[in-house]
């Protein structure tokens, strides 16, 4: 591999088990590469496993099958003492900032909480210092030190939560939906925050989100998820312009614009819901969806191949390229 | 002169809380000719539900109207007494909500819920109302509607509550349908889905909407004429192509900068500093004015009134006309 | 109608967002104090109940042990406001030092079980499985069994002494107290900010300690004043039937079964710690009731 990998899944299961002896198939066989240094977004539609693909890569949630290597090292099968130096270099920043801080702690405590777990200062004072730099460095203002999480706006626990996300000094951070409860003006301060952090921290995002908008202007490269299979891999802009698979053309085309003269009757939409994961549909999972499907769509499971420097899992995307 | 199925005028409602009055909707006027969909945007606390609410008499303690009026279809409304309220809400006016899951009640099958408000207004028997509530469930597009009528609440996917939600609220075929972020919860492929269906309902009925959303691609896509809101203040209000082109706040300005255009790849995102203020402790002036690029000494004194811009383009800054 | 329910929690949670800040512990209290006047007046009834039997020597003039025998059987007058029993000893007298020990015996075991049924609870629920099972179906054991007559056995066989009143009343109620803790740590252990410490890399008892036990509080306490009358009844049960407090201290229990045979003569003695035991379970009950509208955000609005 030409690229410095990060990150890297190969074959990743995870199932849940589900009421009587079915089990909920929420990642069914995924390989993926984070490039170090890079913004992947993994995008999807709720229920189709990518914050449980998030939670898996950073060893949260164990694997039912498949490996996860950091930097060359194999992560899966660790005991959680030879895990711990990996943990601190894998860090998550939550979707709702009401729900992700507790309510009893002051933000001080809050951001000190890695420093004092893996014991990082040697005395409080040098704890309170080094929690001011980070407050400082996500735009918290000093006296706010000794508030609570209930005295602040989202967007202002947003940059609490980033705050203690990087206080480990991680290499990779997984950001779940990190704005999708805020409002939009907010929205845009920390998806600039996280830009600005990236560069000065050299950090590498594993970007969730079902908002094809922010993901646009985040990622370097997206994966589009559906129902626990990836379906899309490639560069940003490439597959913005160009989207190979059925499946990211639909969601592309659903993004509501904000322009009343593109308020056109005649954008093809997606009909039908989001198959069940419990049992999901045999041969190409999104056949149920797909109005190009054919016999084989129903039969057999198209893998995920290279095609314009990209990756795309369809039986029949050379044909729909010409259309 | 067209008639108005909602008249607005000055209306104000707010909270009595220990800390004092808060003015969660200060002197809105707003109208919705027959048939139109009228949008109000705006952030979170801004006060956008709380006009829904007050207009469905819907406002629960500490919340009280403080002045103004209502009008549906010429129709008082403020002031009614409970019982008649009752009778108007879900035959005249419905609404639906963000969440369709709190909404329905949970130990009853669709149907019956469905029937009840057939049963109550219509004062029709059970069988005329079961084949009424199947035809609904069909017309809003849902399939094998006998299988979904003995459905609970719960063995339904998000889109199809939300569409639960819309048939129920149309079942009366009521002049007013207020939709308080109805798609904010779906996912996009659904949210297209949604929206379609009730501006089709609203040609088809000529049933009017107050669309309530804080994602301006929504309004961008659905409205007629749109109301923009900000700390319990309309500040501007123009027809969909008006604001959209030439809008004159700066409130507006900065929403619209907020949103991320597909089509480039800036490295920054415009976004508009600081917070929403409190509804406590608004500022002097006008209540923008702490995040307005453009505020001056007369912006932190005095507050702006609306003014007309152009026929039917109404907008509350001293800038306004620079802008 | 169920068209129109609407979340009823939206109100509220859009009113915290409008003000920008939610309630802080104090702004509850304040709210019970004012919505519930009941609750509150309970709490200060107690509060002075709490007082009078701490100051009770300073409060009367009699021995509460030894009394005036030419005084006996004596209904209520200026002298004695709630009379004199068979031994010629007032009863107001008897019912404050009682109230020491019923007090007493109303909060200790209460705290003790919660504090080994909030333990195991926890633990049962942060570590699932094996633990869960074990310290749950003991529980469940606990519980199968009907209390008092559990408390019965363990006070025959032991012999009957504050301390092991005590000891019976914490044993017979710490499960229930394990069962609430076990439901709130696994709803608790769900939440995203124990998911972020756990990201982080927190040890498990530190997580139970620092994140769970202070967002728990609130329970316990409504468990608190909800388990004190339990606990009262229990000990009145127990000294009604001759296995709890021995003479010659009194409590409350006691003094009601000393007081029965002559409930024809002077129904004074029994009927006063009667009134008090109830007076006091109601206040507790009421209080707690208050305190849990005003702590749970469930039932916080109207």
């Amino acid at each position: 591999m030409e690229e410095n990998i990060l990150l890297q899944a190969r074959g990743l299961v995870k199932e849940f088990p589900a009421k009587g002896k079915k089990r909920v198939h929420a990642v069914s066989g995924v390989d993926l590469d984070i490039r170090a240094g890079e913004t992947l977004a993994l995008v999807g539609e709720s229920g189709c496993g990518k914050s449980t693909l998030g939670r898996t890569l950073i060893g949260l949630i164990p694997p039912t099958a498949g490996t996860v290597c950091f930097e060359g090292q194999e992560l899966t099968g660790m005991s959680a003492r030879q895990f711990a130096p990996y943990r601190r270099q894998m860090q998550l920043i939550f979707q709702d900032p009401y729900a992700s801080l507790d309510p009893r702690m002051t933000v001080r405590d809050i951001v000190a909480e890695p420093l004092v777990t893996y014991k990082l200062c040697p005395d409080k004072a040098a704890v309170t210092q080094r929690v001011r730099q980070l407050l400082d460095a996500v735009g918290i203002p000093d006296e706010f030190l000794y508030r609570y999480p209930h005295q602040f706006s989202g967007g202002q626990r947003q940059r609490i939560g980033i705050a203690r996300a990087i206080a480990l000094q991680p290499k990779l951070i997984i950001c779940d939906e990190p704005v999708s409860a805020l409002d939009v003006s907010v929205q845009s301060q920390i998806l600039n925050l996280l830009k600005d952090l990236q560069e000065r921290l050299g950090l590498t995002y594993l970007f969730i989100s079902h908002d094809l908008s922010v993901v646009r202007f985040m990622a370097d490269r997206v994966a589009v998820m559906f129902l626990g299979k990836l379906c899309e891999v490639g560069g940003t802009s490439a597959i913005y312009q160009r989207p190979l698979h059925p499946y990211t053309r639909f969601l592309l085309a659903a993004i509501p614009k904000a322009d009343p003269r593109l308020r056109d009757g005649s954008v093809p939409l997606l009909q039908g819901e989001l198959p069940s994961p419990i049992d999901p549909p045999a041969g190409c999972r999104f056949h149920t969806r797909c109005p190009y499907a054919t016999d084989r769509c129903r039969a057999e499971e198209p893998a995920l191949r290279p095609l314009e420097g990209r990756q795309v899992a369809c039986h029949r995307a050379e044909e729909l390229m010409e259309k | 002169m067209e008639e108005l199925t909602l008249k607005i005028e000055h209306l104000c409602s707010g909270f009595f809380t220990e800390r004092g009055y808060v003015p969660a909707v200060d002197d809105v006027s707003l109208v919705i000719p027959q048939g139109q969909v009228v949008g109000i945007v705006g952030e979170s606390g801004c006060g956008k539900s709380m006009i829904a609410r007050s207009v469905m008499g819907l406002l629960k303690y500490p919340g009280r109207i403080t002045g103004g009026s209502i009008q549906l279809a010429g129709r008082e409304l403020t002031g009614l007494p409970d019982r008649q309220m009752q009778r108007i809400r879900g035959k005249d006016m419905a609404m639906i909500f963000q969440e369709p899951m709190t909404s329905l009640n949970p130990v009853a099958t669709v149907g019956r819920q469905m029937r009840e408000a057939l049963l109550l207004h219509e004062k029709m028997d059970k069988n005329a109302a079961r084949e009424q509530v199947l035809n609904m469930l069909e017309r809003v597009g849902i399939s094998e509607p006998e299988k979904r009528y003995n459905a609970y609440p719960h063995e339904l996917s998000g889109g199809l509550r939300q569409r639960v939600m819309i048939a129920m609220a149309m079942i009366c075929m009521p002049k007013l349908l207020i939709a308080d972020e109805p798609t904010t919860a779906l996912d996009v492929t659904i949210e297209a889905q949604i929206l379609r269906l009730i501006r089709d309902l609203s040609r088809q009925t000529g049933m009017s909407v107050l669309l309530i959303s804080h994602n301006l691609g929504v309004i961008a896509q659905m409205c007629d004429a749109v109301y923009v809101m900000y700390a319990g203040k309309i500040v501007e209000q123009a027809d969909a192509f008006t604001l959209f082109d030439s809008h004159a706040h700066p409130y507006t300005k900065g929403l619209m900068d907020s949103v991320i255009d597909l089509k480039t790849n800036p490295r920054r995102l415009p976004a508009i500093g600081g917070v929403v203020p409190n509804l406590l402790h608004l500022p002097a002036g006008c209540a923008f004015s702490p995040r307005c690029p453009l505020a001056g000494e007369r912006c932190r004194a005095e507050r702006p009134e609306m003014e007309q811009l152009a026929p039917g383009h109404m907008c509350r800054c001293f800038e306004g006309r620079r802008a | 109608m169920a068209l129109f329910k609407t979340k009823a929690a939206a109100v509220s949670e859009e009113l915290a967002s409008q003000i920008g800040e939610s309630d802080t512990l104090s702004i509850k209290l304040r709210r019970m104090v004012r919505r519930n006047k009941l609750a509150a007046f309970s709490g200060v009834l107690l509060a002075l109940l709490v007082l009078c039997a701490v100051f009770a020597p300073v409060l009367t003039p009699y021995d509460a042990v030894t009394g005036d025998i030419a005084q006996r059987l004596k209904p209520p007058s200026a002298a004695h406001w709630l009379g004199t029993d068979e031994m010629g000893r007032d009863v107001l007298t008897r019912l404050l030092y009682g109230a020491r020990v019923s007090l007493a015996v109303g909060v200790v075991p209460t705290l003790a079980s919660m504090i080994i049924g909030a333990a195991l609870g926890m633990a049962a629920g942060y570590l699932g499985g094996k633990a869960d099972h074990i310290i749950m179906r003991l529980a469940d054991v606990m519980l199968a069994f009907p209390s008092l007559l559990l408390a019965m056995v363990i006070m025959y066989t032991l012999g009957g002494s504050v301390l092991n009143i005590f000891l019976a009343l914490t044993l017979i109620s710490w499960a229930s107290v394990a069962r609430v803790a076990r439901s709130e740590t696994i709803s608790l252990k769900e939440s995203e900010y124990v998911e972020a410490a756990r990201s982080i890399g927190v040890r498990p008892a530190r997580i139970i300690l620092r994140h769970i036990l202070p967002n728990c509080i609130p329970s316990f306490i409504v468990l608190f004043t909800l388990n004190v009358p339990g606990a009262i009844l229990s000990e009145s049960s127990l000294s009604f039937l001759g296995i709890g407090i021995q003479l010659p201290n009194s409590s409350w229990g006691l003094m009601v079964n000393m007081g029965r045979q002559f409930l024809y003569n002077a129904p004074w003695i029994s009927l006063a710690p009667s009134a008090a035991i109830m007076l006091v379970v109601l206040c507790c009950n009421f209080l707690g009731d208050g305190l849990r509208d005003a702590l749970d955000p469930h039932l916080n609005n109207d």
